[in-house]
């Protein structure tokens, strides 16, 4: 299936959840926010939540800016 | 809420001051409450003219080359207050009386034929007699034949002051009378104005309910002139932060021995009171300052320009003085006796222009 | 001690993260600068470069972050960057800076009201990004900002406090920390807000597009400290001639024997 990360299309497993996803990124989740479809997750919601197809995906952290 | 300093404080604060101190106040461009402190002590009076210069140049540059005018109406000389120093104090024995409102009326219409547009609604502190629906009746009567109607009647709640700004009130008036908490107390023996702290708090309540303008001031010649002018600076400062979009104004009322009238417990000269209001108007470039009849003609006309910015003219201080010659139960008698005509022509004789109005209550908002 | 929001904070120099070479002078140069807060932005995660985390280098140490809502154009996308800065940060604190105009980035002091309003009501700390006009930070402090951050000049520009006059008046008329924010291009700059009395300022460019960020960094903190004690002892007699300068000595007009 595919979906929306961080405005690019981006095949992923199906039924695959957050965690396994930023997994897959090589990205710790504690480095990031995320936000599947315009909802923020906190991080223990990382393992229950579920991809579907077409969902859209924000993975957001800090960067430098003044 | 404002609480205000100790009084003894501000007095020590203010001897401490040098001339050192007054010469880096009168060079700083923004002066600081501790500045004033130094422009209003002992120290400064050496340097009185520097402080006029300076005022009349400031005055001039914010109010440009005017001075306001208004009268009073007195509505009531009823009052529930003891207080030593005023002609109304309930324990004195005058003739008692509150106008019913064509009375009012007719008084106010002696001015408007005057020519006066601004007008300051007095009276005595008594509920009883004049009351938020008393006052809100006056306000619609006379709010179309005059430019601004302010009042200087008893503390009220905000939520009555908020009645009386839609019903076409602009600016009200609320003296502490004395910021000298142990003199306040000496002075005020009973009645609800023996409250401190609720007096203290009424010109933020005032602000709060969405007047135009607050004026506040001290009775002069009750306790140290001085540390009263520093405390009012300090309430001023305090209005300013808290109430960003009000104006502001200070009076200066100064009592001064006479026969019958109560005695001055301080002595506060003319030149005092000059120090004073140069100091106040170098401490805030923008607020109002009054000074009444209660001064000699010779005194005003010697002040046009220098600082004060409003002046009260042909003033009576009775219920119903104006209509009638023999009237009696002033709250102080007067010491300026010029006719309206005769200010405005000492104010174009100085090269000033008499200002009417400023303001036409018909343009506030939500006017019941 | 300057408080915001009822955190103390010894250093009243602000850092910006943004524009720096490298992550370790970035790091070199905030600790050069003894600043405890420090500013930073949200963005998408770059998924071809995954490690570049400034929060890595910076996390572990003591400092008070202040999350940027820069990109958002109008209240509503400042609020969603709000919402994800502070799920990332952990905390409230917030500098909310709406820019509709790309070129220029200054703020636009509508929609900075409307979301200042907004985030106030859901617990944020404000500290909105504001042109210098006295009205709006009023406005704004009485909104429930924690502080306002009037700007000196255009973001970027090096220009310094061009906008004096005006955060002048800002300084004297708010109850809430002034704290200037952008155009600071020098340590005079910064020494010169903080004579007026401004409570902090911010500064990023100037640090670190220096050919030494570091040594820039601790001169900043010096011309933020002088600036800082400079107004605390009193600036008034370098004003002395401009303002004594214009009274027309001895020619007060009046009767008044003792003003004679």
């Amino acid at each position: 299936m595919n979906i929306l990360l961080n405005g690019q299309e981006k095949e992923c497993t199906d039924g695959s959840t957050v965690l396994e996803l930023l997994a897959s990124l090589k990205l710790t989740p504690e480095s990031v926010v995320v936000e599947h479809n315009h909802e923020i997750l906190q991080p223990e919601a990382y393992t229950a939540a579920e991809l579907a197809e077409n969902d859209q995906v924000e993975i957001i952290r800090f960067v430098g800016g003044g | 809420m404002f609480h205000a300093p100790d009084f003894k404080q501000l007095s020590k604060q203010i001897a401490a001051k040098t001339s050192a101190d007054v010469e880096a106040a009168l060079s700083s461009s923004r002066v600081t409450q501790d500045q004033l402190a130094a422009l209003i002590s002992p120290a400064a009076e050496p340097y009185l003219q520097q402080m006029a210069m300076q005022s009349s140049e400031i005055t001039r540059n914010r109010f440009g080359k005017t001075t306001q005018l208004y009268a009073p109406i007195y509505l009531s000389n009823y009052c529930t207050n003891r207080c030593v120093y005023c002609g109304f104090s309930a324990d004195n024995l005058i003739k008692r009386k509150c106008l019913t409102l064509d009375e009012a009326e007719r008084e106010a219409m002696i001015l408007h034929d005057r020519g006066f547009q601004h007008i300051l609604l007095v009276s005595g502190e008594a509920e009883s007699a004049v009351d938020v629906e008393y006052m809100e009746a006056i306000t619609l009567r006379l709010r179309d034949k005059f430019a601004a109607v302010s009042i200087e009647i008893q503390p009220m709640s905000t939520e009555h002051y908020h009645r009386l700004f839609l019903a076409g009130i602009t600016a009200v008036a609320v003296y502490q009378e004395t910021y000298d908490r142990d003199m306040y107390k000496q002075v005020h023996l009973a009645g609800k104005k023996s409250d401190y702290d609720y007096r203290l708090e009424t010109p933020a309540r005032v602000a709060e309910a969405g007047m135009r303008e607050v004026g506040i001031g001290a009775l002069l010649g009750l306790s140290d002139w001085r540390a009263e002018g520093l405390a009012i600076g300090n309430h001023l400062a305090w209005l300013r932060k808290e109430f960003w979009s009000t104006a502001f104004t200070v009076s200066f009322p100064r009592m001064r021995p006479a026969t019958g009238e109560f005695e001055p417990l301080q002595i506060v000269s003319e030149q005092n009171l000059s120090q004073l209001i140069f100091a106040l108007r170098l401490f805030d470039p923008d607020v109002g300052l009054i000074v009444s009849t209660r001064e000699e003609a010779r005194y005003r006309n010697g002040m046009l320009g220098l600082g004060p910015t409003r002046y009260s003219a042909g003033s009576c201080t009775a219920p119903g003085g104006y209509g009638d010659a023999d009237h009696e139960g002033e709250q102080f008698s007067v010491g300026d006796h010029r006719s309206l005509e005769e200010v405005c022509a000492a104010i174009r004789e100085k090269g000033f222009d008499p200002v009417y109005k400023d303001w036409d209550c018909e343009f506030q908002t939500g006017m019941i | 001690m300057l408080t915001i929001a009822g955190t103390e904070f010894r250093s009243r120099l602000f850092l910006g993260t943004g524009k720096f070479s490298s992550s370790a002078v970035m790091a070199d140069a905030i600790e050069a600068s003894k600043c405890q807060m420090i500013t930073v932005a949200l963005r998408r995660v770059d998924l071809e470069n995954p490690d570049d985390d400034i929060m890595s280098t910076l996390g572990q140490r003591e400092y008070t972050f202040l999350p940027n809502t820069s990109g958002a154009r109008d209240a509503k996308e400042a609020i969603r960057l709000a919402k994800l800065a502070r799920a990332a940060s952990g905390t409230s604190w917030l500098k909310l800076e709406v820019t509709p105009d790309p070129r220029t980035l200054l703020p636009d002091p509508v929609e900075t009201l409307i979301a200042t309003e907004e985030l106030v009501k859901d617990g944020f700390i404000v500290l909105p990004y504001m042109n210098a006009d006295p009205i709006l930070a009023l406005k704004l402090q009485d909104a429930g900002a924690a502080a306002v951050m009037p700007l000196g000049s255009p973001i970027g520009t090096n220009q310094g406090v061009l906008t004096d006059a005006m955060v002048e008046i800002i300084i004297e008329q708010a109850r809430v920390p002034v704290v200037v924010d952008a155009g600071i291009g020098a340590p005079s700059h910064a020494a010169y807000a903080m004579e007026m009395g401004a409570d902090a300022v911010l500064v990023n460019t100037a640090i670190s597009v220096a050919s030494d960020p570091v040594a820039m960094a601790a001169a900043f903190a010096k011309g933020v400290e002088a600036g800082r004690d400079a107004f605390k002892a009193g600036l008034g007699a370098a004003n002395k001639e401009a303002s004594a300068s214009s009274p027309e000595t001895g020619k007060l007009s009046t009767d008044l024997g003792f003003l004679a």
